[in-house]
């Protein structure tokens, strides 16, 4: 079942796709360096000239070496707070420690002292849940001055603000997924209780400190004078207080104490799927760039994504004469068993039912799921929503909510109307969720809102007996067309958290794989579905 | 031919002896110390008893123990290998009383040539030249001092009795006879029990070449020569056969000198008659004298059997077994050219002081022979010899041989101790070597350069760390979506800490040492006793798995102790408690490996302790003196 392919890598289409792909990586890649260089070349040259080890540093010397690192919202607050926060001061992400998967939240303190704002507590939270979710053990790299002051309306009141990181801390420790923190700087007022809610705790010698008042606020209160390192550095924690448990000399010791704390966690990953021997595609997923088109109306085959993603391009592609403009099909990816359900244009009733079908035997099996989603909505129309097309919907919408297994998504094309629900979108809680470079989200095109807005403007101009020129239309509709096409970027997606991070497509295999591999720390419970509307 | 022999001895030589009788069909039988319980050879042999303690006193030169281990074993005869009983006239005796035959010379061969001066006597009578010298028994140092200015300077003072170099003394000028001839009479008292000296002329440009014989008790052959005069402190580095540059009338007359010397003693078995030339005017018939006779297989064999295509051990059981000699001098020729370095596990940089511990990993080229005593996972103990293995080549031309033994010892892997194998490998390249212009002094006119450790280049360095990175196995290794994380890999080597920092690129991994960037090279590198071993041009670098977590360990009082730095035996402490010492006073005398090794105050101050009493086996590193805490 080795998927075949009509791809003509020298053809001038591709090499036209590849190029104009290319050019999107590359803006997509500058945000990203960007963003990894954190409070930027000055900032950093302080930070570490302080002793410390550079932020993401600190990541890489916490992880296994030739570990993979699955960062999550790397362009977090990307063009947000006039640029003041690279990465929203915050990497988070996936790596290997003594070959457990761990989620690694670091500050950056080199971003604003790595003060939280609203994004950072954004990214946070969502790394948090990722853990959660995935069952990852919690390492944070504290080095934070807390909330950030000047947003702290966005930052501390609502439900998902500061106070949620606590709260998931201890929701995360009493469901048994370990938390280690270690402080390798500020930790003051709330961020004093990252470490104090860790099951672990390891601060390091005159360099991290907690305390719920600095030193000034603690004059400014009661008078007394008292040094950071007194009121609260690694000696007193560790001798005095007990807030934390063991006093590293530096940065790389402590990080060394951090993998050891790891390395006793004593944990195991369920047996859920039948792994088997990875196999690599039979075709160059380098190619993915020179046969999806570069415009997002031009349709393509995507099982030609498929073959370049996964084991030795095999698909068992389920009910292939049945609703055929939504793909359906077992493969493995680097091992693992997952079912793919791919757009392949828009999706008719019968498209829906196969979908929701293939849904509940993943379910049954104990299958995650990958979506692959390029899509405009479910067919509109007198036709089909006579036949039931929204009672159709409903049903791979039902299935997609209520289903039990692993679900990653990966915007690979449009992410338009009511196809982003039962393809997975944000609101249906995919473990991972990433987009490619070219892709767009929104409710619907910007063309068609404008037309919807220009119709409704129309009808009133015309109902008061005034006239509305074909210029005056196009003008009406070019600020919402274009707003339209600003806010469905993946850069401005990103920045928002909407997704978990733009990808390569090329690295689409490996971001599947590492996915699965995160998502199956948990163990899969049992799926019971809701009510289909048949 | 014997059904079943013994083998008096053990490691490299113990091996190569079993090698050949298995090939004959012989059984083998072979003895152990407590410390070779698991010893290569004992693995080798068809059987092995016990024999005693590790100390060779306990085991090896127990000639009864062995005899008794021989008769229950029901072995015919003994092969004693070198060294230890080899040349032992009494133990020979011993072994034929007790109805077992030994494999060797007669005890009346080996008496022969045991004492040097009646040796020398005893080949001037022969015909054979032997060096102007004193050989008589008036030893009073001034007579001695005559028989010195007679001789004419430069002399060479030696023991009688001696072997190995152990009290030997060169003297330049009358003015050191005096000194030189005490302190050698004082070594040759302690190691031999008997100080007789004999004087003799000392060579200018020596050369040590030496002829292998081969007697049936009434004919005698001669297998051509070896040159060994690449040479340290006496004791043989790299040999090779035949002698670069002999003339075909010398090479016949050295022959003829050597089967002359064989036949005079009615030598049986496998001999070596040495020889020092002076090479002072180029090698020259009229300038090889006798130096003596070793009635035994020498370590460097294999060179002869390289070059003539005997088995010398075959001989030694077929002859000994009552044959006559296999060949006739006009059958034997000389094929080729061939080279032997003997791999010691040694610190050469530290004036090649014998290194132990345990072989973490042992593996040589290809093409090479190598003979060897040990396997990865044996441990070179204090108590023995620290020879790893012979390495030996052979070529159609001295050329063609030397290059192979250069690539031989690049070769070549040991880990887990300190070798001599750079040392080698820098006098396989050495050019005066290279041009045949060899001497006994070359290795000494050029110590410090041919001593030099290479340091580890960036290549072994980047290796290592890629190996400490472990980067085996698990899939999506170095997976980053858009910036790659750059990791630091740390080791140890000695008391330095390497640090690098891994970058896995999609063209693979790469290592950046002080901010360096460099691709690791393919070179052989190997993960054995909790250590990394990379290999390099023969040399192994060794590093540490660095333990981040280990810090802030503070050695107390490191300044106060006076370490052994060797593994050796205690031979003298000259300090105890509450005595004042000087810097540079004498402590006290280490014993290892036929050295002496003088330990002196590092600084001023009192003995505190005293851990050691002479006569102690210490291991390298152990506390054997303490200094009192200075008064601040």
């Amino acid at each position: 079942m080795k998927l075949a392919s009509g791809v003509l890598t020298g053809s001038d289409s591709f090499r036209a796709n590849r190029a104009a792909h290319l050019a999107m990586l590359a803006t997509v890649e500058q945000a990203a360096t960007h963003a990894a260089a954190g409070g930027g070349p000055q900032a950093m040259a302080r930070h570490v000239s302080r002793g410390k080890m550079a932020p993401r540093d600190r990541v890489a010397n916490l992880l296994d070496p030739g570990s993979p690192f699955l960062e999550i919202g790397a362009m977090a607050a990307h063009g947000m707070y006039h640029g003041a926060a690279p990465g929203a001061g915050l990497i988070a992400g996936i790596g290997r420690v003594h070959g457990q998967e761990v989620m690694v939240l670091a500050n950056d303190a080199t971003v604003k002292g790595g003060t939280y704002y609203p994004m950072t507590v954004k990214k946070h939270l969502r790394a948090q849940e990722i853990a959660q979710e995935c069952h990852l053990p919690c390492v944070y790299l504290v080095d934070s001055g807390g909330a950030n002051l000047p947003n702290q309306d966005e930052v501390f009141p609502d439900r998902d603000h500061f106070g949620r990181i606590f709260y998931n801390q201890a929701r995360m420790s009493a469901a048994g997924i370990p938390q280690i923190a270690v402080v390798m700087g500020s930790c003051t007022a709330g961020g004093a209780y990252v470490p104090a809610m860790s099951d672990v705790t390891i601060i390091v010698k005159e360099q991290g400190t907690i305390f719920l008042a600095g030193p000034p606020l603690v004059r400014a209160a009661t008078g007394e004078v008292v040094s950071a390192e007194d009121l609260g550095g690694g000696d007193v924690h560790t001798r005095l207080s007990g807030v934390a448990d063991y006093l590293a000399e530096d940065d790389a010791h402590a990080l060394a104490l951090a993998r050891r704390a790891v390395s006793h966690l004593n944990r195991a990953r369920p047996a859920s799927v039948q792994w088997q021997a990875a196999e690599d595609p039979a075709y160059d997923p380098d190619e993915i760039l020179g046969l999806v088109p570069a415009d997002l109306r031009t349709p393509y085959d995507i099982r030609e994504v498929i073959a370049r993603v996964v084991d030795a391009s095999r698909f068992d592609e389920f009910k292939p004469r049945f609703g055929e403009t939504l793909v359906t099909g077992f493969a493995h990816v680097v091992g693992c068993p997952v079912g793919i359900v791919a757009n392949n244009g828009v999706l008719f009733s019968e498209a829906a039912i196969k979908g929701a079908h293939f849904i509940e035997l993943c379910s049954q099996r104990n299958i995650p799921l990958a979506f692959l989603q390029n899509i405009t909505g479910f067919m509109v129309g007198r036709k089909y929503e006579n036949e039931g097309i929204a009672r159709h919907g409903a049903k791979m919408v039902t299935a997609v909510a209520s289903t039990n297994v692993p679900k990653i998504t990966m915007l690979v094309g449009g992410s338009f109307g009511a196809g982003n629900y039962g393809m997975a979108g944000r609101a249906y809680q995919p473990r991972f969720l990433w987009t490619w470079p070219n892709s767009r989200i929104s409710v619907m095109g910007g063309e068609q809102a404008a037309g919807v807005l220009a119709t409704v403007k129309r009808e009133g101009i015309e109902r008061s007996g005034g006239t509305w020129s074909a210029e005056d239309e196009a003008e009406f509709k070019r600020p919402t067309i274009e707003m339209f096409e600003r806010q469905s970027h993946p850069l401005y997606a990103t920045a928002r958290l909407w997704d978990d991070g733009i990808i390569d497509p090329r690295k689409t295999r490996a971001v599947l794989a590492l996915s699965l591999s995160a998502a199956l720390n948990a163990p899969i419970e049992p799926t019971r579905f809701g009510v289909f509307r048949m | 031919m014997f059904r079943k022999i013994l083998i008096a001895n053990r490691g490299e030589i113990a091996c190569r002896i079993i090698a050949t009788a298995r090939r004959m069909g012989v059984a083998t039988v072979a003895v152990y110390s407590e410390a070779d319980a698991r010893a290569a050879h004992v693995a080798a042999a068809d059987e092995a008893l016990a024999i005693g303690g590790p100390a060779p006193r306990d085991s090896y030169l127990r000639g009864d123990a062995i005899i008794a281990a021989a008769l229950a074993s029901g072995a015919e005869a003994i092969h004693p290998g070198y060294g230890f009983l080899s040349e032992n006239p009494d133990f020979v005796d011993a072994v034929e009383a007790a109805g077992l035959r030994f494999i060797g010379p007669s005890a009346s061969a080996i008496r022969a040539m045991g004492l040097k001066d009646a040796a020398k006597r005893l080949m001037a009578d022969a015909g054979v030249p032997v060096v102007p010298g004193y050989h008589g028994d008036n030893q009073d140092p001034d007579h001695l001092a005559g028989a010195a200015d007679a001789i004419g300077y430069p002399v060479l003072i030696k023991a009688v009795a001696g072997g190995g170099g152990k009290g030997m003394r060169k003297v330049m000028h009358p003015s050191d006879f005096a000194s030189a001839l005490e302190s050698a009479r004082g070594e040759a008292a302690t190691a031999f029990g008997n100080d007789a000296v004999l004087i003799e002329k000392f060579v200018e440009k020596p050369r040590h070449i030496e002829v292998q014989v081969f007697g049936d008790g009434t004919d005698a052959v001669h297998l051509y020569e070896r040159d060994c005069s690449l040479q340290r402190r006496h004791q043989k580095v790299i040999e090779e056969a035949p002698a670069p540059g002999m003339p075909p009338a010398m090479r016949a007359a050295m022959g003829e000198a050597a089967v002359r010397a064989a036949r005079a003693i009615g030598y049986s078995g496998a001999g070596t008659i040495e020889f020092i030339v002076d090479a002072s005017d180029g090698l020259r018939a009229d300038r090889f004298w006798f130096m003596e006779m070793n009635t035994r297989l020498q370590v460097e064999h294999p060179v002869t059997e390289a070059i003539t295509g005997v088995d010398l051990v075959e001989w030694q059981l077929r002859v000994a077994a009552g044959e006559p000699l296999p060949l006739r001098q006009d059958q034997l020729a000389i094929n080729g050219h061939a080279f032997e370095a003997r791999l010691y596990a040694e610190d050469v940089p530290a004036g090649f002081l014998p290194a132990t511990g345990r072989i973490a990993h042992l593996a040589f080229p290809p093409g090479a022979r190598a003979d060897s005593g040990v396997r990865a996972g044996d441990v070179i103990s204090p108590w023995y010899d620290p020879m790893i293995a012979k390495i030996i080549v052979h070529g159609p031309t001295r050329a063609v041989a030397l290059q192979q033994l250069s690539r031989a010892l690049a070769g070549t892997q040991v880990a887990g101790t300190t070798t001599n194998l750079a040392f080698l490998g820098a006098l396989a390249r050495h050019p005066r070597f290279a041009a045949g212009d060899v001497d006994t002094g070359l290795i000494e006119a050029d110590l410090p350069a041919l001593a030099q450790v290479p340091a580890a280049s960036a290549g072994v360095q980047a290796t290592a760390l890629l190996a400490a990175a472990d980067l085996s196995g698990a899939p999506l290794q170095g997976f980053a979506l858009w910036s790659p994380l750059r990791r630091e890999i740390r080791l140890d080597r000695g008391e330095e800490t390497l640090v690098g920092t891994l970058l896995l690129t999609p063209s693979g991994p790469r290592i950046e040492i002080d901010g360096h960037e460099c691709t690791p090279p393919d070179l052989p590198v190997v993960k054995a006793g909790g250590q990394i071993h990379v290999f390099d041009a023969g040399q192994c670098f060794s590093f540490a798995p660095h333990d981040p977590l280990a810090r802030g360990a503070v050695t107390g009082a490191a300044g106060n102790a006076t370490v052994s730095p060797m593994p050796g035996l205690v031979k003298a402490v000259f300090v105890g408690p509450g005595q004042a010492v000087q810097a540079g006073d004498r402590l006290a005398v280490l014993e290892a490996m036929k050295m002496e090794h003088t330990l002196t105050a590092a600084r001023d101050g009192v003995v505190a302790e005293v851990l050691v009493d002479a006569g102690a086996q210490v291991e390298a590193g152990a506390v054997l003196i303490l200094l009192a805490e200075d008064a601040p």
